[in-house]
């Protein structure tokens, strides 16, 4: 076993090269190039501004996902705390000193992006639970402090960018949170108990969100009330995914999304212009490359010898499934509106790095699968 | 120990591992559902999304139906249509419609009351229904419009179709006019309901408003892409709309036009007749007014000036004015009696003027003519006129008899039927005073019937149908207004009444009847009278009153075989003259003008082959042989002038349609 790992330690670049998951990267290109084209057409069928810094970040970042991909596990397992508090800082500074957009301060500017530390919060929290639990026996998992301070590390972020105001993106880092709580293997009655707690004070937490957010949650009951108000996006993006079709309106085509009729289409709906462009096949496919892509992922992680991968491969995996499902489900009707991008698809640079920044430790999970973390 | 933790280890992985499992088995289900969702909307329901879509993104625009036009006999354009620049906005689409409106008035020069009227308009109105700020914008202004179209949201420049008579008052009477589609003509017609558009002109009065379906045309559509925020994208679709029929009347223009200029602003009518074919070559109601004012809504003041006009320009009274005939009826209650058999043409009666009246049941019946006119016989009673012969003649026929001739020769009924608002009039019968007025006849009534007075009311449009039927030697004619491209030639029509006075000599009704089943569509110029004599020994007498000295009208006689006519004069009194007034014998210029006899005069000419039938009547004009018999000369020189090119004109048409 020494030898093993010391083997995975020593081999050579182009053995780490080779041992890369071709199958995921491809497959994370093709959607790339895809997410390309539907920005491409989000711009009316020219090369302009979103097009183009969509196509500039997926580039870039996928060359940093290359490069993080060599990046030992062993490091990020030993900066796994660090990355989740220098997260937190950031968080902390975008609610202090942040750019507001949209009545939400939720950006920091760092010159060459405006960065949504919220996004970045979604890994580190994989990240940061996958080194706590890595160590822990799975015996003392439901110990009182062994619950207690995960839900403490999970509630700090959250509670900042629910201050933001952004539920979707807490939303989004509460689920990914407790995926891995769920992989650590904490007791089935603990999230059988707190989902009761949550869906009787639901009434209360609603009292407690913004106006905007509470006619949300009402047009997603009825959003034939206010056709022009707020229900008029969800309307507008089943209109759109509707009158696709089984081949859809074609490529450039679709005129939900030409003629502006489809709110937020470069970054939440973007779903929504690709589906009323290509249709029932195109949606399909498109979530045959997720499932690959997740299936990849997990398969990653099951096949790791250190829990740190395998947590953070489940993790992430399973997060990446929620993200799309929810803003899937979301454009498709079948959820509340909350602001939830598709990742690698939708415009936005923190949700592309921090999207990106997994990818990586996935893929050096699969180059130093074999590595021991002690 | 080391045991322990593998043991532990390969626990924890066991426990990952399973809960991984549980959760991917969830992830497929989700997965699914979201598939499911896929299919429902794209597959299943995709017909329905697919509608909403075009809902959203695809707006029609109705353009207005260009209207067909009028010409005259020789193609003249008598109505066209303009192009017209307005601007609309519909206050839905409208921001800040205070701002809008100020902006505009900054580049329109609106004044400060139209502003107001359309501040009031907009409160009136629903906020999707369309304003018109402008009805007619110069070109400048339109263009200056589309410059700062921008800043101008919800305003709409429109290019529309605008009426325009280029004769302005001539033809007043006949096409009516046409102005801004209201509630009432929304509701009674169909055809305007199914075409209208914001500022659609319709007919009003006369032939625009009896022949708006054929005239409207149909809309003109236009299907374009709009964006979310309603702004027009591109122009999918174009349908261009169709024009309405053009229609031709029998209506020469010059004459139209010279017989304006002949009753000169004084109120009246003059009408001229084709005795054979129908055509009315020229209707005239005079005063007139210039119906372009109404396009675009006419100003109140001018308005005003239309309506308080005592002359009564509005009336059209050609065929909605009543007035007794006075003499006019005369050759038809000679006709009558002629036929009749109660008189032969030798009866003499002694008219011995005003000291010696006609007396009945302690009435008395006066001539017109002071000292009398001593013996008259038939043909000088005609002639001259002659009141006393009248009375004796009429009470001797009787008014039921007399009523029935004058119906056959076309007076109490309407004489082009539908396009007008034509008055009946009134030829009265012992049968009619029972039922209109609910007491019996009196035989003094039968009297002054005989002289064209009482109950009997016509239209001048009546009495040149009455003098055409005459003039063609006593048959039925057809009266039309708009041009029959099928019209039989004169010659067919002179061999056609041959036929019906030959049929007549034998066996009337049965031998029409199979001849009408044969030959369906023909036309059948059907005899008016017993026998054919009795017509031409009145014509004759008319050609006397016109031609002969002492004649009522020899003053206005042509001697120019090419222009001779025949008539008769008529003066229609619109009061009753009591002792006083007779004692008095005032001169016309000395009455106060309502009071005022009605000049008439009806006349056909060239008398050796008579075509054209005309009746004048100037309202209030004092006596028939000063007023209106002079105009009738004037006219019948002018008429038959243009009688060469209006046969070339004919047979230029015939040629065509043959093809």
């Amino acid at each position: 076993m020494f030898i093993q790992s010391s083997l995975s330690d020593k081999s050579t670049f182009f053995q780490k090269l080779r041992s890369l998951d071709y199958i995921m990267l491809l497959t994370i290109l093709i959607i790339g190039i895809i997410s390309s084209f539907a920005m491409y057409s989000t711009d009316g069928g020219e090369l302009r501004y979103h097009s183009e810094s969509h196509i500039i970040r997926f580039v870039v970042f996928f060359t940093m996902m290359i490069f993080i991909s060599f990046i030992n596990i062993k490091t990020w397992h030993t900066f796994g705390y660090l990355f989740y508090i220098l997260v937190l800082g950031l968080l902390i500074w975008a609610s202090l000193f942040g750019i507001t957009a949209q009545g939400s301060q939720r950006w920091i500017n760092l010159y060459f992006i405006n960065l949504q530390p919220s996004e970045l919060m979604k890994i580190a929290i994989i990240i940061c639970f996958a080194k706590y639990y890595h160590r822990i026996q799975i015996a003392h998992v439901n110990r009182l402090r062994n619950i207690i301070i995960p839900i403490l590390i999970l509630f700090v972020p959250i509670a900042l960018v629910l201050t933001q105001p952004d539920l979707g993106t807490s939303i989004l880092i509460a689920l990914s949170g407790i995926i891995v709580l769920w992989l650590a293997g904490v007791n089935i009655k603990y999230f059988f108990y707190s989902s009761l707690v949550f869906i009787i004070s639901a009434p209360f937490i609603i009292s407690f969100l913004k106006p905007y957010q509470k006619l949300r949650i009402l047009t997603f009951f009825d959003p034939d009330k206010d056709p022009l108000g707020a229900g008029y996006q969800i309307i507008q993006s089943k209109i759109a995914v509707g009158s696709g079709g089984l081949t859809g309106k074609g490529f450039l085509k679709g005129t939900q999304g030409y003629l502006e009729f489809l709110p937020e289409k470069h970054t939440d709906f973007i779903f929504t212009l690709f589906s009323e462009e290509f249709g029932f096949i195109g949606s399909i496919l498109l979530l045959i490359l997720y499932a690959i892509l997740i299936f990849r992922i997990l398969r990653i992680g099951s096949l790791s010898r250190n829990f740190f991968g395998k947590f953070f491969c489940f993790g992430f995996g399973s997060a990446i499934f929620v993200y799309i499902t929810v803003n899937m489900a979301m454009v498709l009707g079948l959820l509340p509106i909350v602001g939830s991008p598709l990742p690698i698809m939708s415009y936005g640079g923190s949700s592309m790095l921090a999207t990106m920044i997994g990818l990586g430790i996935v893929m050096s999970t699969k180059i130093y699968s074999r590595q021991l973390i002690s | 120990m080391i045991g322990s933790v593998e043991d532990s280890g390969f626990k924890k992985s066991n426990t990952i591992n399973r809960r991984m499992f549980i959760f991917a088995a969830a992830k497929a289900v989700v997965f699914v559902g979201i598939v499911g969702r896929l299919f429902s909307l794209q597959i299943s329901e995709n017909k329905k999304y697919l509608t909403l879509s075009d809902k959203n993104r695809l707006r029609e625009a109705r353009l207005p139906p260009v209207r067909g036009e009028f010409v005259d006999y020789f193609g003249n354009r008598i109505a066209k249509n303009l192009t017209v620049y307005q601007l609309h906005v519909v206050p839905e689409q409208v921001e800040d419609f205070k701002t809008l409106i100020v902006r505009l008035k900054d580049i329109l020069n609106l004044s400060d009351s139209h502003l107001q009227e359309l501040i009031k308009k907009k409160n009136k109105q629903k906020p999707w229904e369309t304003l018109i700020v402008s009805e007619n914008l110069s070109w400048d202004e339109f263009s200056k419009i589309n410059f700062y179209l921008h800043e101008l949201s919800g305003a709409r420049p429109v290019l529309t179709v605008g009426r325009n008579y280029p004769y302005n008052d001539t033809y007043t009477h006949v096409l009516g006019y046409v102005s801004e589609a209201s509630v009432e003509d929304l509701v009674n017609n169909e055809a305007i309901k199914e075409r209208n558009v914001p500022g659609l002109r319709v007919g009003k009065t006369g032939l625009e408003k009896a022949l708006e379906k054929e005239l409207i045309g149909t809309n003109g559509i236009q299907r374009f892409e709009v964006n979310a925020y309603g702004k027009r994208i591109n122009q999918i679709d174009f349908k261009e709309g169709e024009q309405g029929k053009t229609i031709k009347l029998t209506i020469d223009t010059e004459i139209q036009k010279y017989t304006q200029e002949l009753l000169d602003n004084r109120a009246g009518s003059i009408s001229v007749m084709d005795i054979y074919t129908g055509e009315i070559i020229a209707m005239n109601s005079s005063p007139s007014f210039d119906p372009n004012l109404f396009l675009y809504g006419i100003e109140k003041n001018k308005w005003k000036e239309i309506t308080k006009n005592p002359l009564k320009p509005l009336l059209n009274k050609t065929v909605s004015g009543l007035y007794s005939p006075g003499s006019t009826i005369k050759p038809l209650v000679a006709l009558s009696a002629l036929e009749n058999d109660v008189i032969t043409t030798n009866l003499k009666v002694n008219c011995r003027g005003h000291k010696h009246p006609l007396e009945l049941y302690g009435m008395k019946y006066h001539c017109w003519k002071k000292e009398g006119h001593g013996y008259m016989s038939l043909q000088n009673a005609i002639k001259q006129s002659c009141d006393t012969y009248f009375y004796e003649a009429a009470r001797l026929l009787g008014v039921d008899r007399l009523n029935e001739t004058a119906k056959k020769f076309g007076l109490g009924n309407v004489v082009l039927g539908k396009y007008f608002n034509e008055k009946k009039g009134v030829v009265p019968s012992t049968k009619w005073k029972k039922e209109a007025i609910g007491q019996n006849w009196y035989l003094g009534e039968t009297l002054i019937n005989g002289i064209g007075q009482g109950y009997i009311q016509t239209t001048p449009l009546q009495l040149c149908l009455m003098t055409a039927q005459l003039a063609n030697g006593g048959h039925k004619i057809y009266p039309k207004i708009i041009y029959e491209n099928n019209q039989e030639n004169v010659e067919t029509i002179k061999q056609r009444m041959k036929l019906a006075e030959e049929n007549k000599v034998e066996d009337s009704n049965l031998l029409s009847a199979t001849e009408k089943l044969f030959k369906k569509d023909e036309k059948t110029y059907d005899a008016l009278y017993r026998n054919k004599e009795n017509v031409k020994f009145v014509l004759d007498a008319m050609f006397r009153s016109t031609n002969e000295i002492y004649g009522t009208s020899f003053s206005s006689r042509i001697e120019d075989p090419k222009y001779q006519f025949a008539g008769k004069t008529g003066t229609a009194q619109v009061k009753r003259i009591t002792e006083a007034e007779r004692e008095l014998d005032l001169k016309t210029n000395q009455i106060p003008y309502k009071e005022r006899d009605h000049a008439w005069y009806i006349a056909f000419g060239p008398y050796k082959n008579p075509r054209y039938a005309v009746s004048i009547l100037v309202e209030h004009g004092g006596s028939g042989s000063s007023t209106a018999a002079p105009i009738a000369k004037k006219l019948f020189k002018f008429v038959i002038d243009r009688h060469e090119l209006r046969e070339k004109i004919k047979k230029k048409n015939l040629a065509t349609s043959d093809i």
